[in-house]
């Protein structure tokens, strides 16, 4: 059983792996290849099934390497294996299936088809990993994964303006979750000590002790467990992400968005039911919101115009009544019912053009006869309110901006002052005293001190508040954003058991990402190309590895799991005391502010419509 | 100084933007048009050169790709030369020169959007990004014919009203500040009075309105279009560009209110540099020229081996020598081209024509069930019959994925658990086992077979006011149009098949684009019909018999349905006197059957997913399967490619292998010395074909602001257009996956008669005539007795002799047809 896991986290890997080497021209075994390892996986899936009732349906724990040690904190690989994970197995494992084998010939001839092959696989193995993770640690590095191919599959069509701000979006509603994720991961290593596998949450008693005694603690993981699950799950109040996800080919929304990605956040749930099944107060929180979700998207349903938007919210109202029954603790139903949701959207989404037809057709031989507007009986007042709620989406798209970004942008157009060279000079006056005082820990008064991370974390903030509202200079921008990690970095240092090797791990990742990503800017500005942060300038046009180099560099320093930055976030957050909530906050802040203003210079520099329009350039509203 | 100041009313200034809009029609008309059709009244070149230059679109192919055609030798050299002759006479190598040297593209730059730039370039502010999200989601919801479950509460009196009554009455807002708001409700808002609030200067109304209606084309073109012709929308809605204008700019004085407060100085007082008048001469640049002279090679290359084919061929009229086995007609439509030449293989002794597809019958179709009509003959045309369809009762396969319940909170949680399970299975076999269900369009469900029609006349229907079926003189009249204009008027065969076309797909949103052009998009199969029943009532031939048209007794009619993208046939039960008519009608049904495997075998050779290697059943089974797959976005390529239309009788057709490029009409000029019915046939041919391939040649060339761009991320708005993602704009043209294999040229329209006539016909119809002056439409005499090729160029008719000709033998062009997905020049088959 232990191998058939094995196999089952490899093969998509591997998958993913042959399908960058393939030339690009090769449509025929780039396809083949993801049909394959799709259908292997398939095959396996239904396999470790068999074995598993053979096993006498017993939960089964692998743990693998630690990746990191040191005192009280361990960084391991962990995978499960339960009845939860043989059902999105499946899942994951048939409609990866059908869908490359629906696209090989969708996509036949188009710009990307190798690009978009990649993603699935990647995709697809972010996606394994997650419902194979035995605890939260391996469990988030499937979790960035997902999100980055979801950015990447969203911006498909890179050479247009919609597909590529939608990215964007969604991506920042997405990063709001990971670091809901995080939070919740600094949470349990200060409730067990030690990391936690979802082994042990099953165990009654190892929870229910410490619930007993940190319950505001054990309540705000739960909160955070539920941020993370509602974004990626597009609850209230994330909701309007999902419909302008719908920007990729029709295929690759009906996987992501009709069936797997969408899912995920109600398999965190079912995940850590345990953690919080004895906290009522959550679970009639977690009911509450689901209910108030399924209300709210489907009357949205209800006044969409267009298809696609319609199978969104009506996905969004059924996932909504999934969160209920999760609360609710019925476990069963909850995971029929996302297997009855997938199969239905991906089916209505893959079917949705023909919706022309098929309507005509309809209407036709039925006379459509319209009740006048009367639909719920109830005054005219309260039904043109909520159907014009419903209509502008009850604000939910405007709201991150309102609330949100806009304020951000406000706070950091102020600081006109912070020019490229002034960032040196500042900033190396800041790093040289902050190591002054680190080195002399000892001899600052205990009464400044504890104020010190938090005075070293705002600064840090500020920076990375003005590096993501920086219109024009790209250096700048990037700059900041390194920066920034060297500020928290310092603020940590302030606190007690964080040591050079620790620094060195979180740091190294994040200085080999900025120099690449600042090499790429400089040849690009060598190149003589016009870069600006003022709109998007499309460079992958012309620039195409570029942009994947860049592109790396932007994972870098946003922490994703390709550089021992990764890692280092964490141990970031292990330093964190647990009475220090206010600087979790911050430091939580700018690393969400960080890889969202990463991904925005990538997105200015190389997506959207190219600047030089020798070619064909979509108008920007198409 | 300012020089875009204009003096235009406002009114004026709508009338032009509807006219510069696009006009593409709801989904289910779809009618190909010339996409650049407001320049039309301007020569080819100089129409191009304003659209380059005003809206910024891609007109020609590049630079670059032009010179790789010449290298692929898809531009031949020595015409190349001969154009540079003609116009740099002296420095010809000089030019040759430049046009091959590498290059740098130019950028484009247009003068659309430049005045409505200042607000971000002086404001800071992106009115686009908080204007037009609301702004879709408005009109769509406004204008939706049946995809939201929850309509948008509508007041008889328009859009704005509408709009108004649904702010009086909600305790939200459509805005975010109060002015935009009290505006609105208090009815003063006039569009002068919006603007000038917002411009401080009404002069420059018009440049605005234009950049802020093509900042988003789709929408505003479709509400222009159903403006002026709200018969569109079975589901009708009174909309004017005027209401829509004023809700967006009512939007738009929202969000600078919401930015700045409601004190900002008008966006007049902050233009301080002069632009360039939108309308304003342009004035061509040398990059231009390069430009239309490379194309004019390209075209040029491809005309001159289709004119060489002309050259020397025999063109004995075979017809004289006796009564063939049957005849057939069909539409002029190129894809039609390739079918009767491989029925004419299978049965040597048969005659082929071709006619517009609605064969002369024009009139409403009622299907039996319903209470829509249908029109079924050029969109121009308004008819005044009506046919019903009777005796037959007809039930549509329901789908429950479309079903509104599927989308309900409780009901859709039953449906989730439910037949969430069954999809998973459905998703499973219509991946790997294709079958035709409730979601596919079949042209053969358009008329049922065991139906009845109305044809003949009972009087006027209430309801419509239209009259029902034809009368007897009526019936004549029009089977005495079609015949005489295809020349089919002696030696009629005992079987006469009137052969209809219409084309099946799934997922496919523009599926009306692949039906009959000359039946609005819709199959003809009715329209055969009717004219074969016409033809066989005795009462007719008796009235034609009067009037010297004789139609031998024992001639009978059958109608016939194609299904151009599964090359299946279905044949309207004709009535036989005896079994030799019945042992002969079957022999046909064969050679139709054999012509239409090869004829997939021939098409098949465009799909690279079919590769053919001798079994021609196979390749037929395949190119069906490609009908019902729901992931195949290629079920046809429809009519890409196409480049010529022949206008003449078959002999001079016959022995040329088109490569189904061609439309080809059927026409005996020795009936129309006069060149009466050549100027019916010209009047249809030329907004039909021409529309068709102007619509395919701007698509190509721009497929992202004049095409739809790939249909991959589609999303359907509302059942009346497509759009990209969520918030996008509606996409006029056609989706990339329909023009990919599509050579831009013009039309090459070819007509067998006297240049005199032509020009005859030309001088009488001035709106048929700037067709061919403007040289939108290339136009060329065939003449009928030197057997001389004119072409028509700046209103006269110059001799043309062709440079190649290709002859191959029926083995020779075997071979390269089927091993080739390139196009193949027009060759001349040696029997």
């Amino acid at each position: 059983m232990e191998s058939i896991i094995h196999l089952l986290v490899f093969i998509p890997i591997v998958g993913f792996i042959i399908s960058l080497l393939i030339p690009k021209r090769n449509e025929y075994i780039l396809s083949w290849n993801s049909f394959v390892i799709a259908g292997l996986q398939f095959v396996i899936s239904i396999a470790a099934i068999v074995f598993w009732i053979i096993g006498n349906e017993r939960s089964l724990d692998i743990r693998e390497v630690s990746i990191f040690e040191t005192s009280g904190y361990d960084f391991y690989i962990d995978f499960f294996y339960d009845r939860i994970t043989a059902v999105f197995l499946v899942i994951g494992a048939s409609m990866t299936f059908i869908i490359t084998m629906f696209s090989r010939y969708y996509l036949h001839r188009e710009k990307g088809y190798k690009r978009f092959f990649n993603v699935i696989s990647l995709f697809y193995v972010g996606y394994n990993i997650v419902v194979l993770s035995g605890n939260l640690e391996t469990l988030f590095i499937g979790w960035e994964i997902l999100g980055v191919s979801s950015f990447l599959l969203i911006a498909f069509y890179r050479d247009r303006y919609l597909p590529v701000k939608n990215a964007v979006k969604v991506f920042s509603v997405y990063r709001i979750g990971d670091v809901g994720l995080i939070i919740a991961m600094w949470l349990s290593h200060h409730l067990w000590a030690s990391n936690i596998s979802f082994y042990n949450l099953e165990n009654y008693d190892v929870v229910h002790d410490q619930l007993a005694h940190h319950s505001i603690t054990g309540f705000f993981l739960s909160l955070m467990l539920f941020v993370s699950a509602a974004a990626k799950s597009a609850q209230l109040p994330f909701s309007s992400w999902l419909p302008r996800a719908m920007e990729g080919p029709t295929p690759s929304s009906a996987i992501f968005y009709g069936s797997l990605a969408v899912h995920i956040g109600a398999f965190l749930l079912l995940r850590t039911f345990p953690f919080w099944e004895h906290q009522m107060a959550v679970r009639w929180l977690f009911a509450f919101l689901g209910i108030l979700t399924s209300i709210v998207a489907t009357f949205t349903a209800r006044v969409q115009s267009s298809v696609k938007s319609q199978i969104a919210y009506s996905s969004i109202a059924q996932i909504g009544l999934i969160f209920l029954e999760i609360a609710l603790g019925l476990e069963w139903l909850a995971l029929i019912h996302i297997i009855g949701n997938a199969y239905l959207r991906t089916y209505q989404l893959l079917i949705s053009p023909s919706i022309v037809s098929y309507k005509i057709k309809l209407s036709t031989f039925q006379s459509v006869e319209h009740k006048p507007t009367k639909s719920f009986g109830w005054s005219k007042q309260l039904e043109s309110t909520i159907y014009l709620l419903s209509l502008k989406e009850w604000n939910l798209d405007s709201m991150m901006y309102r609330r949100l970004w806009n304020p951000l942008k406000k706070l950091g157009s102020r600081w006109s002052f912070l020019t490229f060279k002034n960032v040196y000079i500042i900033f190396g006056a800041i790093c040289v005293l902050g190591a002054v005082l680190v080195v002399n820990r000892d001899l600052i008064s205990p009464v400044i001190l504890p104020y010190l991370p938090e005075v070293f974390a705002i600064i840090g903030l500020l920076m990375v508040i003005k590096s993501f509202t920086e219109r024009s200079s790209v250096r700048l921008s990037w700059s900041l954003v390194i920066t920034n990690h060297l500020a928290l970095a310092l603020a940590i240092s302030f606190n007690e058991a964080f040591n050079l090797s620790h620094m060195t791990w979180y740091l190294s990742g994040v200085l080999i990402s900025g120099i690449v990503g600042y090499a790429c800017v400089q040849w690009l500005r060598s190149m003589n190309e016009w870069i600006s942060l003022d709109r998007f300038y499309g460079h992958s046009y012309e620039h195409p590895k570029t942009a994947g180099v860049f592109f790396l560099a932007c994972l870098g320093v946003a922490g994703f799991p390709i550089t021992p930055t990764f890692i280092g976030e964490d141990l970031l957050f292990f330093h964190i005391g647990e009475e220090q909530a206010f600087l979790a906050f911050l430091v939580a802040m700018s690393l969400i502010l960080n890889g969202l203003s990463a991904i925005r210079i990538f997105a200015r520099i190389f997506l959207g419509p190219h600047v030089k329009n020798y070619h064909e350039v979509a108008k920007r509203s198409s | 100084m300012k020089i875009i100041k204009s003096s235009k009313s406002t009114a004026q200034t709508l009338e032009l933007l509807k006219h510069y809009l696009p006009s593409q029609a709801p989904l289910k008309d779809f009618i190909h048009h010339n996409t650049l059709h407001a320049f039309q009244h301007e020569p080819f070149y100089r129409g191009l050169s304003k659209a380059k230059d005003v809206f910024g679109y891609n007109v020609l192919l590049s630079l670059t790709q032009y010179q790789q055609l010449f290298h692929q030798g898809k531009i031949d050299e020595h015409i190349l030369e001969k154009i540079l002759s003609e116009r740099k006479a002296d420095e010809i190598q000089q030019w040759k020169q430049r046009l091959l040297d590498p290059v740098i593209e130019q950028t484009r730059e247009s003068r659309i959007g430049q005045l409505r730039a200042f607000w971000k370039s002086k404001y800071k502010i992106d009115l686009d990004s908080l204007v037009h999200p609301l702004l879709f989601r408005l009109i769509s919801s406004y204008l939706d014919q049946g995809i939201a479950l929850w309509r948008f509460p509508i007041s008889d009196h328009g859009f704005l009203d509408s709009v108004r009554e649904l702010e009086k009455n909600s305790s939200v807002s459509f805005f975010r500040t109060e002015r935009a708001r009290s505006l609105l409700l208090s009815k003063s808002c006039s569009l002068e009075s919006l603007l000038q609030l917002l411009l401080g200067d009404l002069s420059y109304a018009e440049h605005y309105l234009f950049d802020q209606q093509f900042a988003h084309p789709g929408w505003s073109g479709m509400v222009a279009t159903i403006e002026g012709q709200p018969g569109f929308l079975t589901d009708q809605r009174t909309i004017s560009l005027q209401d829509f204008i004023i809700v967006e700019t009512l939007l738009e004085i929202d969000a600078l209110d919401d930015h700045f407060g409601e004190i900002w100085s008008p966006l007049g007082l902050k233009i301080d540099n002069s632009i360039e008048g939108l309308f304003d001469e342009v004035v061509s640049s040398q990059w231009f020229e390069y430009l239309t002279i490379w194309h004019e090679a390209y075209e040029m290359t491809y005309y001159d081996q289709v004119l060489g084919a002309f050259k020397d061929q025999d063109v004995t009229d075979s017809k004289a020598n006796s009564t063939p086995k049957f005849q057939a007609v069909f539409c002029i439509d190129d894809r039609e081209c390739s079918i009767r030449r491989h029925l004419e293989k299978e049965e040597p002794n048969c005659e082929t024509y071709g006619t517009p597809g609605f064969f002369n019958v024009a009139f409403y179709f009622q299907p039996s069930g319903s209470e829509q009509l249908t029109k079924l003959c050029p969109a121009p045309l308004t008819p005044k019959h009506l046919v019903k369809e009777i005796k037959v009762n007809r039930t549509s396969e329901s789908d429950f994925h479309f079903n509104k319940h599927a989308h309900g909170l409780f009901a859709g949680w039953i449906a989730t658990h439910t037949l969430g399970l069954i999809s998973a299975f459905r998703l499973f076999l219509s991946v790997f086992f294709p079958r035709k269900n409730a979601t596919a369009v079949s042209s053969f469900d358009h008329c049922h077979p065991d139906a009845e029609l109305t044809v003949e006349f009972e009087g006027t229907d209430q309801k419509t006011g239209l009259q029902i079926g034809f009368t007897y003189t009526e019936m004549a009249d029009r089977l005495e149009g079609l015949i005489k204009s295809i020349g089919l008027v002696d030696s009629i065969s005992p079987i006469v098949y009137i052969v209809a076309h219409g084309s099946s797909s799934v997922n496919n949103t523009h599926f009306a684009g692949y039906d009959c052009g000359a039946c609005s998009g819709r199959p003809g199969s009715v329209n055969a019909r009717l004219m074969a029943e016409f033809g066989n009532k005795m009462e007719v031939r008796e009235i034609l018999r009067n009037r010297g048209v004789v139609i031998p007794k024992e001639t009978i009619f059958i109608a016939a349905l194609h299904d151009t993208s599964r090359d299946e046939i279905q044949f309207f039960n004709g009535e036989f006197s005896s079994s030799a008519y019945q042992e002969m009608n079957n022999d046909n049904i064969n050679a139709f059957n054999r012509a239409l495997t090869i004829n997939a075998v021939e098409r098949s050779r465009r799909f690279e997913s079919i590769t053919f290697h001798g079994n021609t059943r196979k390749v037929h089974r395949k190119v069906k399967r490609r009908t019902v797959s729901l992931f195949e976005p290629r079920p046809e390529l429809n009519h890409a490619t196409n480049a010529l239309a022949i206008v003449g009788g078959r002999y001079i057709t016959r022995n040329l292998f088109l490569d189904r490029r061609a439309f080809l009409n059927s026409y005996d000029y020795q009936n129309d010395m006069k060149g009466e019915r050549l100027q019916g046939i010209l009047s249809a041919l030329a907004p039909v074909c021409g529309g068709i391939n102007l619509e395919y040649f701007f698509s190509r060339v721009d497929n992202q602001q004049l095409g739809a761009g790939t249909k991959l991320p589609h999303n359907v708005m509302g059942l009346i257009g497509v759009a990209n993602g969520t918030d996008g704009d509606l996409r006029t043209g056609l989706p990339s996956q329909m023009i990919e294999v599509h050579d831009p040229v013009r039309l090459c329209l070819i007509v067998e008669h006297f240049p005199e006539v032509i020009d005859e016909v030309l001088a009488s119809n001035s709106g048929l005539a700037e067709w061919f002056t403007n040289e939108w439409i290339h136009l060329v005499a065939y003449h009928p007795t030197k057997r001389a090729l004119l072409w028509y160029r700046n209103g006269v008719f110059e001799p043309y002799v062709p440079s190649n000709r290709i002859a191959l033998s029926k083995e020779e062009l075997d071979k390269s047809t089927y091993s080739s997905a390139e196009n193949i020049p027009v060759t001349q088959l040696i029997r």
